[in-house]
């Protein structure tokens, strides 16, 4: 599935194992600039010139967001505790786009999965061992994240049904029913806003050594590269990817299209799953009513410009770690509302597009 | 329960369905178009977004609503234009673009908003409505049906004036032979990219002009991510109108009842979240989704760019 | 209709320029030239036959003409003026048009529709004009077509008589026909070859695509034989006049193959049946909907070493009947043995590993995954079995050296086992999905097509591998389109219409009567239910 296949991506674009194959030694060096760093820097130049059109100085506002996010202690702490459940979205979204599926719903399943795990969590403190109250907080997040994806995935895999539809309208009714959960069933008596109870602090993922990071953070490494490994060196993941790239090449080949299709949903929504329980178990400790960041959508463009690569997802990952938590902070500082980073992904996925198309036309040349 | 069906909750219930209706009416009808040519406008949120805010930020400007739609009509087919590009003329995948559109039209407009206007939000004037005297006056149904701006009588009217250009004409088959079979009407001398390109900018007028109802009539102010998934649903309305303007009027009418319902119950005083009843519309897609969706045949080419001679 | 050009006797072209010219053009695909210094002259009152092979750069010149693609080098001519056709409406602009193989009609519309189909969308479409238009065709040229049906639910034959309605009713000076019988029953074709003379008589160039030797001597007035892009010959409609048949066959064949007639490999091979069934098919049945016909009733019998040939016209169950025995495609009656065991319920994986085998005629969009390397198509239907997986984790060097091995074996060119197997020609594909197949212990193969779109060379390499694996004691069911094909490889030829057996015939090289025999069942004659009566 890249840029310029089609949807249901049966006719699989020529480059879709790019990740996997060898590339041309003298071009490879090219194709890098064309399809990953020219585009990262259009899309920084755009989002600079609109940047200036608004009357902020983009070198200013790039500068900052630098020193605010990776060169200062506490800011480079809080990158990499943002990290983890962007993270985890990496992993739910290479398995589907691997896989061919049009996962959109990741919103919705993150929300569930962190308000089950902020509901069961703190109940569980003093009940049963602290690892174990964080394993179940986990289990459950994965568990509610998959129960999500049933019907867009039944409705896929046996009526042909276009997920796209189907995932993007169970994220609205997820994220309308993580707030009415929080609201109405999972509401802390205690305080006047509505909010689940909350973990202590000290029943929440451990630090890591003498830092503020969240160890959700080596989690979601693991996650993501597991993930990477599952998908590049394992039979399922050979299957998993022959469905994607070609779905009647697998029939053909005597895979259950429609089985491999719900793995891929249950797999991909329980990660998804899995990154709202981070947030919540390692950062947060509860979940407040209307609370969305919103990451699943702008997670795509990561791991399409990481090629559904799970090294390149990792570092991108960063990148845009430091990028949100420095524009956070230059929203109170330099006034810029937060949103800005949307401008930024968005130019990001049209650049990236502009690239492959590029790339895609030269190499048709060349042949 | 038997309290709430007093007579201001009625009327505040079909005010608010006609209301909420209208953007989804235009951006489904707008939609549908997209569709039948093989395209699926996933940026149809992105462009009604920007036409909520044109169409409010010219109608603010100009003291004007005609100005102020004319304003979101731009604003929409502005963002149409970018799709066109890239994914009608360069082929790009539909639907990462379409996020894209969105997701920058959600981020733009804030921005945009938060340098004109800081933390405030100023309102438009009530606009004026239309009066048909002894209609208007009629109890409940009076002000809701006959009682509204110009421009819900102009949306209706394009329902009909669609239906019939699908029907009468050869549009309606240029859409379908686009989006069934680009290269049969490609062959047959029809231009595929150009009728293609037409229905993009056809979507991003129609969804355009809803964005701006929703602010300058619906709400009469600009707030940030305020079409809340309404381009969304007009995707699903078109997927499940099959190609018939006046199912998506039924289905946005349906859709507009269960928005409606939350403010009509919050006038009533009940005490239910609004969270919960939100959900009503997107429950209620799912539902038909899962009834009927084998049904909600799409066009073979849906989502798939077209070059000519690629096999 | 014995020969086409004594009915033509009177209506020779003026001599000099033609409708359209053909000016030194070549085209060039990544890695190979379709069409290279080709020059022609196409002429009013001609049926021009475009004779080759697939693969001989036929179908690029239709592309040119139909302005779908343009020459990299040389040009074209309208009535002796140098033009461009860029596009496919300046084609029909020029009175160009094209019947392609595959058929460009939109189903889902009416006929009325895809008649009208490219006429400015602000306008209605002229039912009344086009219904008066349709009944003169109907007398010209027995032409005669349901204006409201859904295309779609017409036959292939009747969507072909659409395309040809709706190039008559442009005005067309021009009608090209581009593989047109393929979809036909010999008797469709007869009648396809009496209308195209109706069409030249009223003063149109006919140019009628083919790699059927019978038909372009049987329809046309002159003959140009393409080979690997390039013109090796053309006869002329004198010299065609002045030849017998025989002649004439025997000249075309030395421009298409370089060689006599007799030495092409239709020579009637020696059978390696044995006595044991090694694949037994009961009353088969499969359900049918809108796109895909069903099968009835269907019974066969394979023997080890023998290939039981299956002829039909294309799409009348012979890929359902593929998929149903592979077990892709499920069953609503009937029983499938293999080596006597019952292996109905048998799953595609489970029947692979029986040593049933299926090689698709669709190399590239069931056969392989394009984007993935040749390694892992190699592979792609042991997916988790040892030794290329251990415990679900992936041997890497297994994976390669296997497909080296099938590389050298059966002589695959290819830069390396990394190279995307889309990247490969077509022959190519063919060859390592071919020893994808037979990998292990396979006891049937189940051929679709097999030398569809192979060059020459492919060709008799792959027929002469199918008569191997059946002298190894393999039973072979070899479903082809290709009648010659079949007649010289089949020791038996069963044959399909509208998703039953119609007969099975013992391929005992009677030749004429043979063909003429299978040619009626074709159409749908039951020689089972004659023969009971």
């Amino acid at each position: 599935m890249t840029m310029e296949t089609d949807v249901n991506s049966s006719s699989a674009g020529t480059d879709t194992a790019g990740v996997a194959g060898p590339v041309n030694e003298r071009s490879a060096l090219q194709r890098l600039l064309t399809v990953t760093v020219g585009p990262i820097v259009a899309a920084f130049l755009l989002s600079a010139i609109i940047l200036a059109m608004v009357g902020v100085n983009p070198l200013t506002y790039y500068g900052y967001i630098l020193e605010r996010s990776l060169f200062s202690g506490l800011g480079l702490e809080q990158t990499a505790t943002r990290m983890a459940p962007l993270l985890f979205l990496c992993a739910s979204l290479i398995i589907a786009f691997r896989a061919g599926i049009w996962n959109l719903g990741t919103d919705g399943q993150f929300l569930l999965g962190a308000v089950v795990s902020a509901a069961t969590a703190p109940l569980l403190v003093g009940v049963l061992p602290g690892w174990a109250v964080l394993a179940v907080g986990f289990a459950l997040a994965a568990f509610v994240g998959a129960v999500w994806s049933i019907i867009p995935a039944l409705l896929k895999a046996y009526q042909g049904v276009n997920e796209i539809i189907t995932t993007l309208m169970m994220s609205f009714l997820g994220v309308l029913m993580a707030s009415t959960l929080v609201k109405l069933v999972f509401r802390d008596p205690n305080t006047t806003v509505p909010q689940t109870r909350t973990l202590p602090v000290e029943d929440r993922l451990p630090r890591l050594f003498e830092t503020s990071i969240s160890s959700g953070l080596v989690w979601g490494l693991v996650a993501v590269l597991l993930v990477h490994l599952m998908m590049t060196r394992t039979s399922f993941g050979l299957r998993l990817r022959t469905v994607g790239a070609n779905p009647a090449a697998a029939s053909h080949a005597g895979l259950s299209v429609p089985l491999l299709t719900l793995a891929t949903f249950g797999l991909s929504a329980g990660f998804a799953g899995l990154s709202g329980a981070s947030e919540i178990l390692g950062v947060a400790g509860n979940v407040r009513a209307n609370w969305n960041p919103a990451y699943g959508l702008m997670v795509i463009p990561l791991v399409f410009l990481a090629r559904f690569h799970g090294v390149g997802a990792i570092v991108l990952v960063f990148f845009y770690s430091a990028l949100l938590i420095g524009s956070e902070s230059a929203a109170r500082r330099l006034g810029v509302p937060q949103d800005f980073t949307l401008v930024l992904v968005a130019s990001l996925l049209i650049c990236l597009g502009l690239g492959e198309y590029i790339d895609h036309h030269k190499r048709k040349k060349e042949r | 329960m038997g309290g709430l069906l007093t007579e201001a909750f009625l009327s505040s219930l079909f005010t608010g369905a006609i209301v909420a209706a209208v953007p989804m009416l235009l951006a489904g009808l707008g939609e549908q178009m997209s569709e039948k040519a093989g395209v699926l406008n996933i940026g149809i949120e992105g462009m009604m977004l920007m036409g909520a805010y044109m169409g409010f930020l010219i109608a603010f400007k100009t003291d004007s609503l005609w100005l102020g739609f004319a304003g979101g009509i731009l604003g929409g087919v502005l963002t149409a234009i970018v799709m066109a590009i890239l994914c009608v003329r360069l082929g790009l995948n539909q639907i990462v673009i379409g996020i894209g559109l969105t997701l920058g039209a959600e981020g733009l407009t804030a921005l945009l908003h938060h340098f004109q206007f800081s933390r405030t939000y100023p309102r438009l004037p009530a606009p004026e409505r239309l009066n048909v005297p002894g209609l208007t006056d009629l109890p409940i149904i009076g002000p809701s049906l006959f009682g509204r701006h110009l421009i819900v009588y102009l949306a209706i009217a394009a329902v009909v004036v669609l239906a019939l250009l699908y029907r009468r004409t050869n549009l309606g088959m240029t859409l379908r032979a686009a989006g069934e079979r680009p290269a049969a009407l490609d062959v047959a001398g029809g231009n595929v990219l150009g009728i293609r390109v037409f229905a993009v900018l056809f979507t991003g007028a129609m969804a355009g002009l809803g964005g701006a109802y929703l602010a300058n009539i619906g709400a009469g102010l600009f707030i940030p991510f305020m079409t809340g998934g309404a381009g969304f649903i007009g995707i699903v309305l078109a997927m499940l109108a099959r190609g018939r303007p006046l199912w998506v009027l039924i289905g946005s009418l349906i859709f507009g009842a269960a928005l409606s319902l939350t403010t009509a119950l919050q006038v009533a005083g009940s005490n239910i979240p609004t969270d919960v009843i939100q959900m009503l519309p997107f429950a209620a897609v799912m539902l038909v989704l899962v009834l009927f969706g084998r049904r909600a045949k799409l066009p073979a080419a849906l989502g798939v760019a077209y070059e000519r001679g690629a096999r | 209709m014995a020969n086409a050009t004594d009915t033509l006797a009177n209506l020779s072209p003026e001599t000099g320029t033609g409708v359209i010219g053909v000016h030194g053009v070549t085209k060039r695909f990544p890695g190979v030239i379709a069409v290279n210094n080709v020059s022609l002259n196409f002429y009013p009152g001609e049926v021009h036959v475009l004779l080759g092979e697939n693969g001989a750069g036929k179908s690029t010149l239709v592309g040119i003409l139909a302005g779908l693609q343009e020459p990299d080098e040389g040009h074209l001519s309208l009535n002796g003026r140098e033009a461009r056709l860029a596009s496919p409406s300046a084609s029909l602009e020029a009175g160009i048009s094209t019947v392609f193989q595959h058929s460009m009609l939109v189903p889902t519309l009416t006929v009325l529709e895809n008649l009208t189909l490219g006429a400015p969308w602000y306008e209605r479409p002229p039912r009344a004009e086009i219904a008066a238009r349709m009944d003169e065709l109907q007398r010209d040229f027995a032409l005669s077509l349901p204006l409201d049906a859904i295309t779609g639910e017409l036959s292939l034959g009747q969507q072909q008589q659409i395309e040809i309605a709706r190039a008559l009713l442009r005005n067309s000076k021009v009608v090209i026909l581009d593989e047109a019988t393929s979809m036909l029953t010999p008797q469709g074709a007869e009648e396809l070859g009496a209308r195209m003379q109706k069409l030249v008589k009223s003063g149109l160039a006919v140019i009628f695509i083919t790699h059927k030797l019978a038909e372009a001597y049987r329809f046309g007035n002159r003959i140009s034989v393409l080979k690997q892009g390039a013109l090796a010959g053309e006869l002329g409609p004198e010299e065609l006049k002045a030849m017998s048949e025989e002649q004439a066959v025997d000249q075309i064949v030395r421009l298409m193959f370089g060689r006599a007639a007799g030495a092409t490999s239709s020579a009637h091979r020696k059978s390696s049946a044995g006595e044991q069934t090694v694949l037994k098919v009961q009353a088969l049945s499969t359900q049918g909907d809108a796109d895909v016909m069903g099968l009835a009733d269907i019974s066969l019998a394979l023997r080890a070493g023998e290939i039981l040939g299956v002829a039909g016209i294309d799409g009348n169950g012979q890929k359902q009947l593929a998929e149903a025995l592979a077990g892709q495609r499920s069953l609503i009656a009937g029983r499938v043995e293999l080596d006597g065991e019952d292996i109905t319920g048998a799953s595609v994986a489970q029947r692979r590993r029986k040593g049933l085998r299926y090689l698709t005629d669709d190399r590239l969009a069931e056969g392989s995954v394009a984007a993935f390397p040749i390694s892992e198509n190699a592979v792609l239907k042991d997916i988790g079995q040892s030794p290329f997986w251990v415990n679900g984790i992936e041997r890497p060097q297994r994976i390669a050296q296997h497909a080296r091995d099938l590389i050298a074996n059966f002589s695959v060119r290819t830069p390396g086992e990394t190279t995307p197997i889309g990247r490969l020609s077509g022959g190519n594909i063919q060859k390592l999905l071919l020893g994808r197949e037979l990998f292990g212990e396979a006891r049937v193969v189940v051929f679709n097509k097999p030398t569809y779109g192979l060059d020459l060379q492919n060709i008799e390499a792959s027929r002469k591998r199918i008569a191997e694996i059946a002298e190894r004691g393999l039973g072979v069911l070899l479903i082809s389109t290709d009648l010659d094909e079949l007649l010289a490889l089949s020791d038996r030829i069963a044959v399909m219409e509208g998703g039953r057996v119609r007969g099975t015939v013992e391929n005992d090289g009677s030749g004429e009567a043979l063909r003429l025999r299978i040619g009626r069942m074709m159409a749908g004659e039951d020689e089972n239910k004659r023969a009971a009566a």
